[in-house]
């Protein structure tokens, strides 16, 4: 049996993961307006109330500097799942990559089949949540389009070598920690609820270690419409850069262990 | 279905018609650092052949089967597998092949039907081909009443039933299966027996690995004989008991006490005596004359069962009859 020249194993792997989401789709939609709603109104307007009678962020309302923050940080924790669990369950409990790995499609498809899943899932969980900024009046400029993709990226940053990590190990232990001290101690500490400036100038530059205080600089500028200026242009596109490369060095490395853990059985 | 197999077992064999071997070994390895799973075994598969791999758990079957499944490197030797190389051409080989794995690799949160649908995707098969195949496949499984289910509620022996049906779905060249019945009751192995009997009927080529030799029986026309990662004999079922067994096995039970007193007066009363903690065992052609002269001798067992011989007699002899782990 010839294969289709249009064959494509990771389009394959991609429609896996499209047909077991829409089994959940109801509830994983209707999580995903809830969350940027519990969030905005909460920390948005009752925690804004006090910080803007201060007037510390120089005339920005609290809630348009934490939004775009809440927006990149719930891309993060969504792409960490996403790299960790699903991950497994292919790998190790019911073991349907390698279903896969018996037909024509390779190790690599895997790997890059689920990656451009989940940066289809952080569009999808990026616009929703941008939606419910511009309806709570949060983004000041029509650039929070381009925070979405923003966002994204970020997401992948994550994804990528936590996905290759997760394919190294056979239980799920680690991962628990992943999220103890990585995904939650980011949270807190990326410029995501106040500047990075407000922290200790010695753990300052802690921040540009993660890629979430990337994303987040880059999407705050774009929703308050001060990218030029803060941040400038040369320097966004070193945040930028600093997001691909996470991206590409973790992608390579998920395609490697991905595949040779489909080797090893 | 009978059409559609029929079709794909015929001998237009798409892009590459090869005339030789499904699949060719020589000196065929598998090492893992310092364990040697496959130590240089040498066969051959014909097309439409039932070629089973017997053996003792940790002989080395699956690793075998793995990489005759291209999905797992040899470490040395010679491995075509429908002509071609698996490490130049791993998906266009894996492409024509069925694989039933050793354990079930199922979308549990799928249902029966989702789950050959998105298999058949795999492929590069449309929807509506996908579709076509997996109401046959449904049928033939005997699995269409339960099309809707979901994976996670059903048996073993469904679930089995599912991966063969689901391994069928690019209409295979080669099929392989790894342990397919282990772990079923009877009903369920006799029914997926069943099936792949009439796979095979239909030219389907089967490789497969047991170590349940009335499987081997039923299914293989020939097999090799696995223990410690090597092949210890290979024939069909008949000529390995020919060769390793005699026509007829005779078992005695003595009362609790009797065998250990028994040194000496057993010799000559067979080609090849065995001797069990609970019985012993006398291989001759002839198993009544054996009875007659153990009666003869004086020996009173309490039970007798003069029996045909079986691959079981060949299989322990050639593997031992220690546990392997």
């Amino acid at each position: 049996m010839a294969l289709a020249p249009a064959y494509s194993g990771i389009g394959r792997v991609f429609e896996h993961r499209l047909v077991l989401y829409l089994k959940t789709f109801r509830a994983s939609i209707f999580s995903s307006f809830l969350t940027p709603i519990l969030f905005l109104t909460a920390m948005g307007l009752g925690l804004g109330a006090y910080v803007d009678a201060n007037q510390s962020l120089g005339g920005v309302s609290y809630l348009a500097f934490l939004a775009p923050g809440l927006l990149v940080a719930t891309c993060m924790q969504v792409a960490a799942f996403e790299a960790t669990f699903p991950i497994m369950a292919g790998l190790v409990w019911s073991r349907v990559y390698h279903a896969m790995y018996a037909t024509p499609i390779r190790g690599s498809d895997i790997a890059l089949g689920n990656l451009a899943w989940m940066g289809f899932r952080l569009l999808l969980v990026a616009s929703i949540f941008a939606i419910v900024i511009v309806l709570f009046g949060a983004a000041t400029s029509p650039l929070i389009v381009l925070a979405i993709p923003v966002a994204m990226l970020t997401g992948l940053a994550f994804a990528a070598p936590i996905a290759a990590f997760a394919a190294t190990q056979r239980t799920p232990e680690k991962f628990a920690a992943i999220f103890r001290f990585g995904i939650t101690p980011l949270f807190l500490f990326s410029g995501t609820f106040y500047p990075v400036e407000s922290l200790p100038a010695i753990v300052q530059p802690l921040a540009w270690l993660t890629p979430l205080y990337h994303g987040i600089v880059l999407a705050r500028g774009l929703s308050l419409g001060t990218i030029g200026v803060s941040p400038t242009i040369p320097l966004a596109l070193v945040h930028l850069a600093i997001l691909l490369g996470f991206i590409v060095v973790g992608t390579f490395f998920a395609v490697r262990l991905i595949s040779a853990r489909l080797v090893r059985g | 279905m009978t059409e559609t197999l029929a079709a794909a077992s015929a001998p237009e064999v798409g892009a590459s018609p090869a005339p030789g071997p499904l699949i060719h070994a020589r000196g065929l390895t598998k090492r893992f650092g310092e364990l040697t799973a496959v130590d240089a075994i040498d066969f051959d598969v014909a097309p439409g052949e039932s070629f089973g791999f017997l053996g003792p758990n940790g002989a080395g079957k699956t690793s075998a089967m793995r990489m005759i499944g291209c999905v797992s490197p040899m470490s040395a030797g010679t491995l075509q597998v429908l002509g071609m190389d698996p490490i130049a051409d791993g998906p266009r080989i894996r492409a024509r092949l069925g694989v039933v794995p050793q354990q079930d690799t199922l979308d549990t949160e799928l249902t029966v039907r989702e789950n050959l649908l998105l298999y058949g995707r795999y492929f590069g098969l449309s929807r509506a081909e996908c579709a076509k195949r997996a109401d046959e496949l449904l049928d033939f499984a005997q699995l269409t009443e339960r099309a809707g289910d979901q994976v996670e509620h059903m048996s073993g022996g469904m679930k089995r039933r599912l991966t063969i049906a689901r391994s069928l779905i690019n209409e295979p060249d080669l099929l392989l299966l790894d342990e397919p019945t282990t772990g079923l009751d009877p009903q369920a192995r006799h029914l997926l027996w069943d099936r792949l009997y009439r796979l095979k009927q239909r030219g389907v080529t089967l490789v497969l690995t047991t170590h349940y030799m009335d499987e081997a029986e039923q299914l293989c026309d020939r097999l090799v004989v696995m223990d410690k990662a090597k092949i210890v004999a290979e024939g069909s079922p008949r000529e390995l008991i020919e060769r390793y067994s005699t026509r007829e096995v005779t078992e005695l039970r003595f009362a609790a006490g009797v065998q250990e007193t028994l040194d000496g007066q057993l010799e000559g009363l067979a080609e090849r005596i065995e001797r069990l903690p609970d019985r012993v065992l006398l291989y001759a052609d002839d198993g009544e004359a054996a009875v007659a002269a153990a009666h003869a001798r004086g020996l009173e067992p309490e039970t007798v069962l003069v029996r045909r011989s079986s691959l079981e007699d060949v299989f322990l002899r050639l593997t031992g009859r220690s546990l392997a782990d």
